[in-house]
């Protein structure tokens, strides 16, 4: 039921194209919908979970959006398939652990998904290669206006589209970017920043690993505001304002290290080179946070030959699911980190 | 505001104490927060800051014998969520609580959501009457499980009817 190629191949939406994509990989909307007429999650029989499954399934997958989407139930795949979709961003580690009937709707180019049955009845997602939440937006809205004719949804005219958590509640919506940032990190910057995100309501966490301990300096800023403020005032700001900011400090970030402390990057990016074209075990972690550098390498034009397209597909298949998708069978660490290792060797030593 | 300790960076930290009624406040920056042993987080999650909020206005309503008190044991006739489950998962039960437990759910929307109280942005095109014909269909499902469990199916017959007229 998973495509079985997806494991191989890197996501469109990070594959190092669209606008300013040296900084923002990869931008989403995420919108929270629930049925009308139906209980929250938390109240809901395991028959009317099935009803609501099966509802939403047959209204989405009878929609044109342009490409043949396929269903994932989630309660039939096995862990590694779960683990697969979590680590392409596609489903939420929730999702994918969850009990109970749910599943979801994955469009082949990996630029919508459709959860059903996580917290919400409902939640669509929309992926694009950098900075390109406008163009994310108008494509969920589209995607939402189609699943509206199809079914119900609760809302109220006071509190808008109602979702179990009331920190979704009204618009429903989630904006979020992608940001590598590994100058601003580096300067010891990286806290100015946390610290204006939290002041202006926005929720800021790392991309990799967990918590606020960010691997391999990638953050995911999204809003947290969702109610009284319009779904296209939300975009325009984060797109507008908010992301063209992050990315003007960077920038000066990573034109000051190049000015003042050259040698120093230089090495670090050269000792990453070092190491990754020539260990023979190497965790997920240590390769995260040694291919951030080369990134940023790449990026400052202090590595040549080597692609940001590579990179990121290194990102993506060296994670573990997608190792042992691609080997074809489970893996204990140790073994994990050799195979990943190789896989390292192999790309870039070809370069 | 300047940081107590090293009397150099801006304080972000703030911290009050209460001890016997007496209330001492201080000032510091992250640095020597994290000196003086006080874990300094990056971000707050979301849940956690919901908890607190819920945490505190329990205490705050706990305290007065007012009509302003929120029952904690009010129960959703519509789904069956109670005030003190919402508390502890932080997630409601269907849409009518959010009327069933308005008193309650304000003031945590209201801090939840930068003050905003109302809906400004989409409107699904198919908006139904009013939220009463949802928890309306609500009612209804809930009976027609009644009904089929009780083997009543002349009556089950009958709310479905009335389910698919209204949906």
């Amino acid at each position: 039921m998973i495509p079985n190629d997806l494991s191989s191949r890197i996501s469109k939406w990070f594959d190092g194209s669209g606008p300013g994509a040296d900084i923002v990989i990869s931008s989403r909307v995420r919108l929270a919908r629930n049925l009308a007429g139906f209980e929250f999650l938390p109240c809901l029989t395991k028959q009317r979970k099935t009803d609501v499954l099966e509802k939403l399934k047959d209204a989405i997958l009878s929609l044109d959006i342009g490409e043949d989407v396929f269903f994932v139930n989630m309660a039939d795949a096995s862990s590694l398939e779960q683990d697969l979709l979590v680590e392409r961003h596609l489903i939420s580690r929730q999702h994918a652990r969850g009990k109970g009937p749910r599943g979801v709707i994955i469009a082949p180019s990996e630029s919508f998904t459709a959860m059903i049955n996580e917290e919400d009845h409902l939640r669509i997602q929309v992926f694009q290669a950098g900075l390109q939440l406008k163009e994310c937006w108008e494509k969920i809205n589209r995607i939402d206006d189609m699943i509206e004719q199809k079914v119900q949804y609760a809302f109220s005219g006071e509190y808008g589209y109602l979702t179990a958590c009331p920190t979704n509640l009204g618009t429903g919506i989630r904006v979020s970017v992608m940001l590598h940032l590994p100058a601003l990190k580096m300067t010891g910057q990286i806290e100015k920043f946390f610290n204006a995100a939290r002041d202006t309501n926005l929720a800021i966490r790392g991309l990799f690993g967990e918590g606020t301990d960010a691997v391999g300096d990638f953050f995911q800023l999204s809003n947290q505001i969702t109610l009284g403020v319009s779904e296209l005032d939300i975009v325009s700001e984060f797109s507008g304002s908010i992301v063209p900011r992050i990315v003007e400090y960077e920038k000066l970030a990573r034109a000051e290290l190049l000015t003042k402390q050259k040698n120093a990057v230089d090495d670090k990016i050269q000792r990453a080179l070092g190491v990754l074209k020539n260990a023979r075990l190497i965790s997920s972690k240590e390769a995260l946070f040694l291919l951030s550098q080369i990134r940023m390498g790449v990026n400052l034009g202090r590595v040549k030959n080597i692609s940001i397209t590579t990179i990121n597909e290194l990102f993506m298949l060296t994670q573990p699911a997608h190792l042992q998708l691609n080997k074809g069978r489970p893996l204990d660490p140790d073994s994990r980190d050799a195979v990943r290792a190789e896989i390292i060797r192999s790309k870039l030593c070809r370069n | 505001m300047q940081c107590q300790s090293c009397k150099q960076n801006t304080a972000t930290i703030h911290l009050t104490e209460i001890h016997g009624g007496q209330r001492h406040e201080m000032h510091l920056c992250e640095a020597c927060a994290h000196q003086q042993g006080l874990a300094v987080k990056n971000q707050i999650p979301l849940n956690e800051l919901l908890s607190t909020l819920l945490a505190v206005q329990t205490q705050h309503y706990s305290g007065g014998g007012s009509d302003e008190m929120i029952v904690e044991d009010i129960e959703c006739p519509h789904c069956g969520m109670t005030l003190k489950r919402f508390r502890k998962e932080l997630l409601l039960g269907c849409p009518a609580d959010y009327e069933v437990f308005d008193k309650a759910l304000r003031p945590i929307i209201e801090k939840s959501q930068a003050q905003n109280t109302s809906h400004r942005g989409k409107v699904p095109s198919k908006v139904p009457d009013d939220t009463r014909q949802q928890i309306g269909l609500l009612g209804l499902r809930k009976k027609l499980d009644a009904a089929v469990k009780a083997e009543d199916y002349e009556t089950a017959a009958k709310l479905r009817d009335e389910i698919n007229r209204l949906q």
